[in-house]
């Protein structure tokens, strides 16, 4: 009688105890994006350009060969990578302060070139790594390390909303806001990802994945907590689901 | 016979980057350096290579440091301000030891400046701009023909060391035109299979980063292997040229531009008697301290004449120490220096 395996490790993730705090969504979205690469069977064909923020270690992570680029550049330095490898699936995985504050300008011209590479943007709505600042998506009223009294609008503006800023834009081919606070997510979360790389693979064009994800060390709660705080806090002012889908 | 033809300088470098196999230009508009990513835009596609007009300075050379990462020859080009604005990316090419060649046609500044042709980027190009223990290689050209043959050269030394290489001219040696042959391919070639980021297919994967936190890959340990790899070149790589310094009694020293002006003010000061020759350094880093030395020794004065406030002069100091007196000569803000006064700088100290 031999066992049946219905549940392992992707080989494409490393099998090494990672650096994220408890509770972190990186681990998960890690697990994720491993599993996708397996199943499309694209290891041996994918760079990956990671971050500066806590995701800069994703080469410890992963088995795929890894760029870092400096805060804020991954969607021109992937630009770079796939105008010269046109058939390998360039992957940037950017964090809020990265996308949206230091890298906006990369991040929009990027996607309104229509590179064809696949960008995942974690949305935990702080720094992490440097401490808990305020981020372009921190939200209204939300405490952090430099807005102490709770972000307010009338000085630092509103959280920004990226799918929607890039929905704007002609050349994307798809465009989806997901989050891993819950099992549902998570597996909505994973066809997205899958979908964001098969249609590179494919050859389509922009995919913009982003992924509402926990930082209980930075949001200064529970991780049990953390789960509950994306739901009452970030989906109401960030709605999930999908804003394009130009298959075909 | 190979063929002469009339090119403009910045379109000298554009040709003479496709000749060393570069297929991947990235570049923002900036004056005086326009014609060189205008000569990419056209002639990439002729090729079957890549232009991009990026949205800045910053996304350009991140868009070299992706290219050269994925093993391909990669350039970008600007003029001053935009060359500051690269400075971030140079430190993280130098640190993730990446080639790339990078063309400065400097114009007057501090600031927006003019779009005049000026050597005060020299502390930058050679000090480093950036953050960080790390070295460009910089080549100071002096004409158009000399743009060409050191742009091949550029992407060989870029790729032999994995460095960063500046081709530092100005903006007046960008707009001139003058009659050259177009260079030879070097013929050489170099392996980027052990590092290059290809998709880690029949082997282990590939990393490039400039973060060191751990210990078995410390901070300490890959600058120590900058600075070895540093040494290495200021021993093989110094170029210099050298015109009538033997018999000299006084000794010019000047790059790029400037130095032309020299040569023309050795040629004026020799038809009046009095014997003058020029010392050219052709890299700026490595400096070629020793020829130098050796060409400086049993001179008179030396009379440094630079586009700038004083900037190349201090190495020439260092070169040369308390050995011979050091004069320095320069214009500011896009002046170019006179052939006149350089003559009377000289004939000052002539008893």
């Amino acid at each position: 009688m031999s066992a049946k395996v219905v549940y392992k490790r992707p080989d494409s993730l490393i099998d090494r105890p990672t650096h994220f705090c408890p509770g972190c969504g990186h681990g998960i979205v890690h697990k994720l994006l491993a599993g996708a690469i397996d199943e499309l069977g694209i290891r041996e064909n994918t760079i990956l350009v990671a971050p500066v923020g806590c995701a800069v270690l994703a080469y410890n992570y992963l088995s795929v060969d890894v760029c870092e680029a400096a805060h804020g550049r991954p969607p021109a330095v992937a630009t770079g990578i796939k105008r010269v490898h046109p058939d390998r699936i360039v992957i940037a995985y950017q964090g809020d302060g990265d996308l949206l504050a230091i890298g906006m300008g990369e991040t929009i011209h990027a996607a309104n070139r229509g590179e064809k590479i696949t960008v995942f943007f974690i949305n935990n709505a702080i720094y992490g790594m440097t401490g808990g600042q305020m981020a372009p998506t921190t939200l209204k009223d939300q405490k952090t390390k430099t807005s102490p009294y709770g972000r307010n609008p009338a000085e630092a503006g509103y959280p920004i909303r990226a799918c929607e800023l890039i929905d704007t834009l002609e050349a994307p081919v798809f465009i989806e806001r997901c989050a891993v606070n819950n099992v549902k997510n998570i597996l909505k979360t994973k066809r997205a990802i899958v979908k964001g790389l098969k249609n590179q693979a494919d050859g389509r064009g922009y995919s913009f994945i982003e992924i509402l994800s926990m930082c209980p060390t930075g949001w200064g709660v529970k991780p049990t907590e953390a789960t509950g705080w994306i739901d009452q806090a970030m989906v109401p002012w960030f709605p999930l689901g999908n804003l394009r889908d130009r298959e075909g | 016979m190979a063929k002469r033809i009339l090119m403009k300088g910045n379109e000298a470098i554009g040709e003479a980057a496709l000749i060393a196999g570069c297929r991947f230009y990235f570049g923002y508009p900036i004056t005086p350096q326009n014609e060189l990513p205008a000569y990419m835009a056209s002639r990439m596609p002729q090729v079957g290579g890549t232009f991009i007009q990026a949205e800045s300075e910053v996304a350009a050379i991140n868009m070299v440091f992706g290219a050269s990462a994925a093993g391909a020859r990669a350039m970008t080009s600007s003029s001053s301000p935009g060359i500051s604005l690269k400075q971030e990316g140079i430190s993280y090419l130098s640190g993730a030891k990446l080639p790339a060649v990078v063309v400065n046609m400097m114009r007057g500044g501090p600031g927006l400046g003019n779009i005049a042709g000026s050597q005060c980027d020299y502390f930058q190009a050679v000090k480093g701009g950036g953050h960080g223990d790390y070295r460009c290689i910089v080549l100071a050209p002096s004409g158009v023909q000399e743009l060409a043959d050191l742009t091949i050269r550029a992407f060989d030394l870029a790729d032999r060391y994995r460095v960063v290489v500046i081709l530092l001219g100005d903006g007046f040696l960008g707009q001139m035109s003058e009659p050259i042959v177009l260079p030879e391919p070097s013929g050489k070639s170099f392996d980027k299979g052990a590092w290059a980021l290809t998709g880690a297919k029949g082997r282990a994967p590939h990393s490039i980063v400039s973060l060191r936190l751990n210990p078995e890959d410390a901070l300490e340990k890959l600058n120590l292997e900058l600075q070895e790899t540093y040494r290495e070149i200021e021993k093989a790589e110094t170029l210099q040229e050298e015109w009538q310094t033997e018999d000299a009694r006084f000794l010019l020293v000047g790059f790029g531009l400037s130095s032309r002006l020299c040569r023309a003010a050795v040629g004026q000061l020799r038809k009046d008697g009095i014997q003058a020759g020029l010392f050219r350094p052709i890299t700026l880093w490595p400096f070629p301290a020793d020829a130098l030395r050796r060409a400086a020794a049993g001179k008179e004065r030396v009379l440094t004449v630079e586009m700038n406030a004083g900037q190349m002069v201090e190495d020439v100091r260092l070169s040369l120490g308390d050995r011979i007196p050091v004069d320095f000569y320069g214009t500011l803000g896009g002046a170019v220096p006179a052939v006149e006064t350089i003559v009377e700088r000289i004939k000052s100290h002539v008893r």
